[in-house]
């Protein structure tokens, strides 16, 4: 009996066997195949079943509506809008509101909870219990009544717009919102702005040359005056040239209201000040959290070698510290756009309160605009988590982990 | 209010199966032995809770006089107070058997929502309350003015019509419920509150200073309130459009709560008819025979019901103006029972 030469198993088929199957082998990948024509097929009875009960009840369904006439207004837009636009565009401003307003949440929030980090850490006992008092009072509370407090504190502060607090007569302050003159292109705008771009794209060439030189050959750069010179000199000598880049127009109080000028409203001072400072205070346990992470002997080295405590943080335990601090603080970043979503409660008009809220009762097709306000909230957060994940992932290597 | 709006989608959802093949509106209401009924979180006149939590108003009594036909017991309605927002979908889900919730009878509301219009509660229109101070006669004056309105309900687009037909500008905040936008107009977030003309006199017993503010006597739209059913079962439809008009018809026949007694002893044929002595009106509707007589001891006839709740016997001492009957000088009109 001849025996030919065993070939070698096929690599493939037992990759997918193992990625799939797990240890009990093509058994396994039989029941995860039966596993998800289940969870198939429940989807599909769901939907057909909606929609097929939709109809017979002469509910609308479908996204048709997004190219209808929204007819109501919104009292901040990033894009323009008027009442005759779609509600597809309703939902891009609600969108955009929602965005703006984490963005600027994120921004702050993140500056005052490192601050209040290092307050906490402070060697002085004042700082570190002023940072202790703000943590413990503002994360036990809820945030649905630090907006409100915020919200109605602001207006209960502020004049009506005839007795507004006038800065320098050209801004106004009133609790209408603050009201500062719109910037307008004139026509040195584009030679002062390609030069501005260019002019922080030269400042971080100039950082990157002078690192490289620090790391690879010990040498020393001085290079503040170059970017001084870059980033305020040339605009400053453009203007000269090519005359003012812009011209402003001043906000001028006629009848109820200013007109004229651009406008924050106070309900996005409101929202933004309460969900950065109820955020800051989560990310200031994190950091406080990930500095401590760090051993003690790091500062004590950076101390032997001559450094002093500012520069120690910066150069030697923060870097460190970031490693524990980002994934937590993504977190964070989440829980801050989603809870902008309580903005409907003062009346700032975010995605929730425009798309989620007036749209939907104004077209009554709760499951479609609920499922597109889900996702895009999905979406937000995946990016969010993407960017942050990417960040960390340059840290660890960075320090080589 | 997020959260309300999700559950309710996703119940709504999950129930479509069970809703639409059950269209047995009244059976299931007599078999829970309890009438769901959706409200508004809180409007005096129409549907307000007193401090013991005991609904009082002219959309609760509607509610209540719909028990009275059923159980002969107005306390069997639970009351589901509803955000402007969310009432739709309450009613398209099942959650509430029918909603009397001061909502206006438009054509888009009647034709994709999945629910009908029953009848015409009070007929109403929209106006502009302005603090006295603002030295303000006429809404044309508005022009830039800061106005507050509650967000997903018809005024805020009748608002953004009405500015843009006169060529006015405004700046609108739109909050989620009536009483977030009432303290945002008191503490002076903007210049004019804006909701159907009752509603302005409703809110304005809540302000701290009630003289200080004043309506404009603008009307700027047609507000048709009345109660909504879901769409499909006709026969819960029938009952509840007829509970309205049977209060109605007592009223043009003098029979109020107190008479009603008396007045179906006598041997008038109309009388007769109506109070159930004569004819099966009410078994056609799937309740009893006496049901305008349980209807009328409940709640009262329809002026009762007017003036105990936004009337003359009412903090709001609004006048019936086009809610007379149609033979007095308003729009309040019956069709026949027989």
């Amino acid at each position: 009996m001849s025996t030919e030469a065993r070939k070698p198993p096929a690599q493939i088929a037992l990759k997918i066997r193992r990625v799939l199957g797990g240890k009990t082998g093509w058994n396994g990948i039989a029941v995860q195949f039966a596993f998800a024509a289940i969870l198939g097929w429940i989807a599909y009875e769901i939907v057909s079943n909606a929609r097929a009960n939709l109809e017979n009840q002469h509910i609308a369904a479908g996204f048709g509506f997004l190219r209808n006439n929204a007819g109501f207004d919104v009292n901040q837009t990033l894009i323009s809008y008027t009442g005759s636009d779609t509600f597809l565009r309703v939902f891009v401003v609600g969108l955009l509101n929602t965005l703006i307003v984490s963005v600027v949440g994120i921004v702050f929030a993140t500056a005052i909870g490192f601050i209040v980090a290092l307050c906490r850490l402070s060697p002085n006992w004042l700082l570190s219990r002023i940072g202790e008092l703000y943590v413990e009072i503002i994360r036990n509370l809820p945030l649905l009544f630090q907006i409100l407090f915020w919200y109605l504190a602001v207006l209960a502060a502020l004049p009506n717009p005839r007795q507004s607090i006038s800065l320098l007569g050209i801004s106004f302050v009133s609790n209408r919102g603050l009201v500062v003159p719109r910037p307008i292109g004139e026509s040195g705008f584009e030679a002062f702005l390609a030069v501005f771009v260019f002019g922080i794209v030269a400042s971080l060439a100039l950082r990157f040359y002078a690192r490289r030189a620090l790391f690879e050959r010990g040498q020393m750069i001085r290079i503040w005056p170059y970017v001084l010179g870059l980033l305020f000199g040339l605009p400053l000598l453009t203007m000269l040239v090519f005359g003012p880049p812009f011209s402003f127009e001043l906000p001028q109080l006629k009848g109820f209201n200013f007109a004229g000028g651009s406008r924050i409203i106070p309900e996005f001072v409101a929202l933004a000040l309460a969900l950065s400072t109820y955020t800051a205070a989560f990310i200031a346990e994190i950091v406080r959290a990930g500095i401590l992470s760090v051993h003690s002997g790091q500062m004590e080295a950076g101390a032997s070698l001559g450094l002093s405590r500012g520069t120690t943080l910066r150069l030697i335990v923060v870097p460190q510290a970031m490693r524990v601090i980002v994934p937590p603080l993504t977190n964070q970043y989440l829980n801050l756009t989603k809870n902008s979503s309580l903005a409907v409660a003062i009346g700032y008009p975010d995605l929730v309160s425009v798309f989620a809220g007036t749209s939907l009762s104004q077209t009554g097709q709760a499951i479609e605009i609920i499922a597109m306000t889900m996702g895009v909230y999905l979406l937000i957060s995946l990016i969010t988590s993407a960017v942050m994940s990417i960040y960390g992932w340059r840290i660890s290597r960075s320090l080589g982990a | 209010m997020k959260r309300v709006t999700l559950a309710l989608t996703l119940a709504f959802a999950a129930g479509l199966t069970a809703q639409a093949a059950d269209a047995q509106t009244l059976k299931t209401v007599k078999d829970k032995g309890m009438l769901s009924c959706g409200v508004s979180q809180g409007l005096p006149g129409f549907s307000s809770p007193d401090d013991k939590g005991n609904w009082t108003g002219l959309d609760v009594d509607v509610c209540r006089a719909i028990a009275g036909a059923i159980f002969n017991d107005p306390t069997k309605v639970k009351f589901v107070p509803l955000s402007a927002k969310d009432r739709f979908t309450a009613l398209q889900s099942g959650e509430i058997d029918v909603l009397s919730r001061n909502t206006t009878w438009t054509i888009s509301r009647d034709t994709s929502l999945g629910a009908n219009f029953t009848g015409v509660t009070y007929y109403d229109g929209q106006g502009f309350m302005v603090k006295k101070s603002l030295k303000v006669n006429s809404a044309l004056e508005l022009n830039s003015a800061s106005v507050c309105v509650q967000t997903g309900t018809t005024t805020e687009q009748n608002l953004a019509d009405y500015f843009k037909a006169n060529n006015m500008k405004y700046e609108v905040i739109a909050f989620g419920t009536n009483d977030e936008t009432v303290k945002a107009y008191e503490a002076g977030r903007c210049d004019v509150f804006t909701t159907d003309q009752s509603g302005l006199y409703a809110n304005r017993l809540k302000l701290a200073n009630p003289g200080e503010h004043m309506v404009l006597p603008e009307i700027i739209s047609k507000e048709p309130l009345g109660p909504m059913v879901r769409h499909g079962d006709d026969q819960w439809f029938d009952l509840v459009k007829w509970t309205l008009f049977a209060m109605i018809t007592a009223e043009e026949l003098g029979v109020t709560s107190k008479n009603v007694d008396e007045k179906a002893k006598l041997e008038n044929p109309e009388l007769k008819r109506v109070l159930g002595s004569d004819g099966n009106f009410g078994e056609q509707l799937g309740v009893t025979k006496d049901w305008v007589v349980r209807i009328v001891k409940t709640v009262g006839n329809y002026g009762e019901v007017f003036d105990r709740n936004v009337g003359a016997g009412s903090p709001l001492a609004i006048n019936r103006g086009l809610n007379n009957l149609w033979n007095k000088g308003g729009l309040q009109y019956a069709p026949p029972i027989r």
